[in-house]
């Protein structure tokens, strides 16, 4: 069974198509990496998967764990285990990290018939998690991403996506505005969360992040399509070409 | 405040009641109490009743509210149930004096234990009995009964009410609980009136809350003058939990002297109409006011909020926030002034109103205020009216909390800015809880006020 089967998916915003056709099936293990110029669709088709609700679904079908993803809303999908690491992870002043996790922790639980977490199995699985994206501590008695740098914002997107332990996780454009150590300690932290059964959509501009995610498949996602896909190779040889030379291709 | 030309039939009908009256309301206050009513009905006789055309109650139709048939409360009612007993209002590990007042009148069986004897907590009648001069070298000096129809027509019928003593050097490490309760089978028009009196290098903490024990209407119109001497510290805390129907008129005067330190903080969760006047004067340097509020409104509920801090001397401090949530087709109101004397050099003021309006019909009005004549103050201010953060609300849904629980958090979080200010141990969780309930639509009334009315 395929984790993620999406079908001829065609997205508009305020009546513009953005994505025109996108079939990509995604199957446990798996890290697929999707890769375009800006302006190509790569955060709308995250978005559209994590349920964004500004954008109209014009056409097409995607299947999660054979069931109609589209049908369900965005925490009926964060439940059913998908995840979305942000481009811009959004500040949410006098939401406290803590209560905002363990309330997300406890909704999953409950959504599979367990009780909530006890109080000091939570912390301790906090600890844990912190140390895996070597997160400072103080950060987690603050408001979520409440004054945090950019590059602690995306290693609280990777944190809060080890706490929740996703079966498909989607991150979109992680590694934009991160110095090297720290895109490092993010893809250190986004392999250590790798299992046969979980899956990786890694969406990125730049081939650097894949030289320590590496990929099994590479999309390339160009004005709302597929373009082309092939294995890791392609985004060594986007690296040294730019894109032009497929756009040229395309035309 | 500017003049109406002619009094409404309302405001004669409540000049024709005090004048009918006046035998009864003047019989049990002292000479001198008396002798404010003069001025007062003067000042009402000229202004009468707030009406829309004042630039303060603009956006406040009060003459609609009291309208209503209301029984007006003259003498205090003799109930021959144990209030004490039956009423439970309390916070569970909040240690307290616990002070009731009953439609506006001081309840005669108040007991405190353990309250140092230079301290003194009483009713206000009473009060105005003693002989020992405070009272009279500070009752109605703050509540400037021409800057206020609501304060002149208060001062006319000022029976009684809550007065409290604390002397030179004494600090009071438990907190004073007044529980204002409305209560009765009728529809009743309430007045009371407060005096608190903190002297120099002097401590304190209140905490008021007001009640409605029944679904009846009740009108209440409240004064209360503050006085905080130098180098003083008072906080004062304001629950504010009433029945749709209620309507609530609280005037508070804070009058402030060097290096005093008070900070009022109104949490108005539910009621029908409220309205919040708060006159601050930092008369001396050196003193630091707080003042703030936090307000819910939904159905047809209408608050209000009128600030005004004067500051009249040089570095003085003063800091104003107001943020609410209205729902449905609930109103609000803010208006916040900041006043600096020519001579008040080196003041800090700040104010800041924040609201989120959860539905297309809810109406907020948010004025600022800002007249300097000093030259040499930090100033500022700021209003803003918004909706829920979209974008916030998905992040919080992509992590798989329910729309609701996340709107939830979020109005929450809105909230609790004003929330963590108070510094009153156990009070700040029950603030928390009933402001959860409040949010979730679960509260009425304080949960533990549970008089059978019938």
């Amino acid at each position: 069974m395929s984790l993620l089967k999406i079908n001829d998916l065609r997205v508009a915003i305020e009546g513009k198509e953005i994505l025109k056709g996108i079939n990509l099936e995604i199957n446990p293990g798996e890290v697929h990496a999707i890769m375009g110029p800006n302006g190509s669709g790569k955060s709308t088709l995250a978005s559209a998967l994590a349920g964004r609700d500004n954008f109209n679904i014009t056409h097409g079908s995607v299947q999660y764990l054979d069931e109609d993803l589209l049908d369900m809303s965005p925490e009926e999908r964060a439940k059913k285990g998908m995840f979305l690491g942000f481009q811009y992870p959004v500040e949410i002043p006098g939401v406290s990290m803590v209560n905002f996790l363990k309330t997300a922790l406890n909704e999953k639980r409950k959504y599979n018939n367990l009780p909530p977490i006890s109080a000091s199995d939570f912390l301790k699985i906090m600890r844990e998690k912190k140390e895996l994206v070597e997160i400072h501590s103080n950060l987690t008695n603050r408001s979520v991403n409440e004054g945090f740098s950019g590059g602690e914002k995306k290693k609280n997107e990777i944190f809060q996506m080890a706490m929740l332990e996703p079966r498909l996780a989607i991150l979109d454009e992680t590694d934009s505005g991160l110095d090297i150590d720290a895109l490092k300690i993010v893809a250190n932290g986004v392999n250590k969360l790798r299992t046969k059964d979980n899956a990786t959509i890694v969406i990125t501009h730049y081939q650097r992040l894949l030289d320590y995610i590496i990929p099994d498949f590479v999309h390339v996602l160009y004005k709302g399509r597929i373009v082309k896909s092939s294995g890791k190779e392609l985004a060594m040889e986007l690296e040294e070409k730019g894109y032009d030379w497929l756009k040229e291709e395309v035309v | 405040m500017e003049t109406t030309n002619t009094l409404s039939e309302l405001s004669h009908q409540l000049v024709d009641l005090f004048t009918e009256n006046s035998e009864l309301i003047e019989k049990e206050s002292t000479d001198y109490m008396n002798s404010f009513r003069t001025k007062a009905l003067e000042d009402f006789n000229k202004f009468g009743l707030p009406t829309k055309k004042q630039e303060a109650y603009r956006y406040t139709n009060l003459e609609t509210y009291f309208k209503g048939e209301y029984f007006p409360v003259l003498s205090p009612e003799n109930f021959s149930l144990n209030l004490t007993d039956i009423f439970k209002c309390d916070i569970p590990e909040l240690d307290t004096y616990v002070v009731l007042v009953l439609n506006g009148f001081y309840y005669n069986k108040n007991i405190y234990h353990y309250l140092p004897e230079e301290v003194t907590i009483t009713g206000l009648a009473q009060a105005s009995k003693n002989q020992n001069g405070v009272f009279n070298k500070h009752y109605g000096k703050y509540a400037d009964t021409s800057l206020d129809g609501l304060a002149a027509l208060n001062t006319l019928f000022a029976q009684d009410g809550v007065y409290i003593h604390i002397p030179k050097g004494v600090e009071l490490e438990k907190p004073i609980q007044i529980i204002n309760i409305c209560y009765s089978f009728k529809n009743l028009r309430i007045t009371h009136r407060n005096l608190i009196v903190a002297e120099d290098n002097s401590k304190v903490n209140v905490v008021v809350c007001d009640h409605t024990l029944c679904d009846k209407s009740y009108l209440s119109n409240s004064v209360t003058e503050i006085y905080a001497g130098e180098n003083s510290y008072i906080a004062y805390n304001k629950i504010q939990n009433e029945n749709i129907k209620s309507t609530q008129l609280s005037n508070t005067f804070i009058h402030q002297e060097a290096n005093s330190h008070v900070t009022s903080n109104t949490i108005s969760l539910h009621g029908g109409l409220i309205r919040n006047n708060v006159y601050v004067t930092l008369n001396a340097p050196g003193c630091e006011n707080n003042t703030y509020g936090l307000f819910f409104a939904d159905d047809h509920q209408h608050i209000a909020n009128y600030a005004e801090i004067r500051h009249m001397q040089p570095h003085c401090h003063s800091d104003q926030l107001f943020k609410g949530i209205l729902d449905d087709e609930a109103t609000g109101t803010f208006n916040g002034k900041i006043y600096v004397a020519k001579d008040a050099q080196k003041t800090e003021a700040y104010q800041r109103n924040n609201n989120i309006l959860l539905s297309k019909t809810a109406k907020m009005n948010s004025k600022p205020q800002l007249e300097i004549y000093a030259d040499d103050v930090k100033c500022s201010h700021g209003a803003t009216m918004g909706q829920l953060d979209n974008d916030a609300l998905f992040y919080l849904r992509t992590r798989g909390i329910n729309e609701k629980e996340a709107r939830h958090l979020l109005m929450y979080a809105f909230a609790n800015e004003v929330i963590s200010i108070t510094n009153v141990p156990h009070l700040k969780e029950r603030i928390i809880e009933l402001v959860d309930k409040r949010l979730r639509g679960e509260l009425s009334r304080c949960n533990n006020c549970t008089i059978g009315c019938t």
